[in-house]
């Protein structure tokens, strides 16, 4: 083992590769290393965060949902309710139409009955008095036996 | 086992811890030494072409493999080499974090070079002890010894470099008169005890690139022999030994580098703190 100047070389080679690894070697690994740290980092971060978003979207959308439930079932309520009522309302003007219709009906026959009625005297009166003129061979007058005769259309 | 029969186990031995020297020898003048004596007989004015070779090369490696990801890093999915290198620095940016108390941004690449460069010296020792001394030779290169952390120049190399950054920055942070301070005062913060204060802390400040030096060094050296040794058993007997050792060396090889730059972070963040 002799100590020569290997020994001064070898110190020259090392000041050189440490100026050189200081200088060119460390800076853009080290610089990358702690960027892409930062990145991770964000990443990170953002995503945390968007998973909060997701769980506030859900929630929301939940509730919207329960919301627009409770809205339908309302409006359905409402639809029924509003429908039943309608039925009713058009039942009863049936009825009311119905009743109406029946009453014209009725009067306009008792109309009718009271015409015949009124015929029917008007032709039995004459009738007897055709059978009257008959049996009395023109002896009854018409004219003096007018009053008698409505008396007693009146009694039929 | 590149050694034949006519080549002693102890030449086989010197041969693969014996580095490629170029220096002045006394005789040849500015040569590759031929032989260990050769080597030696160059003294301090020579060097190890094989360690600068091939801790150049990993450096490189290093550079290179980080710097082309570094440049493809997006804040997008990384792909294959992005990932291994982001796993890494990421690594030594908490171990920093962890151990550095001081705010000072070139530490952590400092770490980074550290602990990647000498792990891809170290893993070099997985390399077979045979494979390049015997490509190298018929190449007509005598020496080749691959791992450069098992030669003290490199490891004591690095260390000092560490050693000069422990200096300037106890003089940038603290200045000359609060350094001065720190190492006549501390432990025992009495006039009469500044000889043996500052004896103590001169003796720890200086152990400090030694022990660095030392430790991956010996780790790495007494590794490799246990390899050189493994590899001159028969050929059908290596495998046996060299499995499990090779196995054990992913973890030691790992290890050391992360004890040396662990070391460097605490001795750096000694260095920046005030007391």
């Amino acid at each position: 083992m002799n100590i020569n100047m290997t020994l001064i070389g070898q110190t020259i080679a090392f000041a050189i590769f440490v100026w050189f690894c200081i200088k060119y070697v460390w800076p853009p690994i080290s610089n990358a290393l702690n960027e892409r740290q930062k990145k991770i980092a964000d990443g990170l971060d953002a995503a945390s965060r968007a998973t909060r978003d997701l769980e506030l979207a859900q929630e929301r959308a939940e509730q919207t949902l329960r919301e627009s439930k409770e809205q339908a079932s309302q409006i359905l309520e409402q639809a029924n309710k509003r429908s039943a009522q309608m039925i009713e309302e058009a039942r009863e003007q049936a009825r009311a139409e119905g009743e109406r219709l029946m009453a014209g009906a009725r009067s306009e026959i008792e109309l009718e009955i009271n015409r015949a009625k009124e015929e029917l005297r008007a032709q039995v009166s004459h009738l007897a008095i055709v059978g009257a003129e008959r049996v009395l061979e023109a002896s009854v007058d018409e004219k003096a036996h007018r009053e008698l005769l409505d008396k007693l259309a009146a009694e039929l | 086992m590149a050694a034949g029969n006519e080549v002693s186990t102890t030449y086989y031995i010197q041969h693969h811890l014996q580095n490629l020297t170029f220096g002045h020898h006394p005789v040849n003048g500015w040569s590759l030494a031929h032989s260990a004596e050769e080597a030696v007989e160059m003294g301090f004015w020579a060097i190890h072409l094989d360690t600068m070779g091939w801790s150049i090369a990993m450096g490189l490696l290093f550079i290179w493999l980080f710097r082309k990801a570094g440049k493809a890093a997006t804040t997008g999915v990384p792909g294959g080499l992005q990932n291994a290198v982001e796993m890494v620095v990421e690594f030594i940016e908490n171990l920093t974090r962890s151990t550095f108390h001081g705010r000072n941004p070139n530490i952590a690449p400092l770490a980074l070079t550290l602990f990647v460069w000498i792990l891809l010296m170290n893993t070099l020792k997985i390399i077979p002890v045979d494979y390049f001394p015997v490509l190298f030779s018929k190449l007509g290169v005598d020496y080749m010894k691959i791992v450069p952390t098992t030669d003290v120049n490199a490891t004591l190399g690095m260390a000092l470099g560490v050693f000069g950054l422990i200096l300037y920055y106890n003089f940038k942070v603290k200045g000359v008169g609060g350094f001065a301070r720190e190492l006549s005062l501390t432990p025992f913060n009495h006039w009469a005890l500044i000889p043996f204060n500052l004896v103590l802390e001169v003796v720890s400040l200086l152990v400090k690139p030694f022990s660095l030096a030392m430790r991956l060094f010996g780790n790495m050296f007494a590794g490799e022999v246990i390899f050189i040794l493994i590899a001159m058993l028969p050929f059908w007997a290596i495998w046996v030994l060299d499995v499990p050792w090779a196995i054990f060396h992913i973890l030691v090889v790992t290890l050391q580098a992360f004890i040396f730059t662990v070391l460097t972070v605490v001795y750096l963040s000694a260095a920046h703190e005030h007391h």
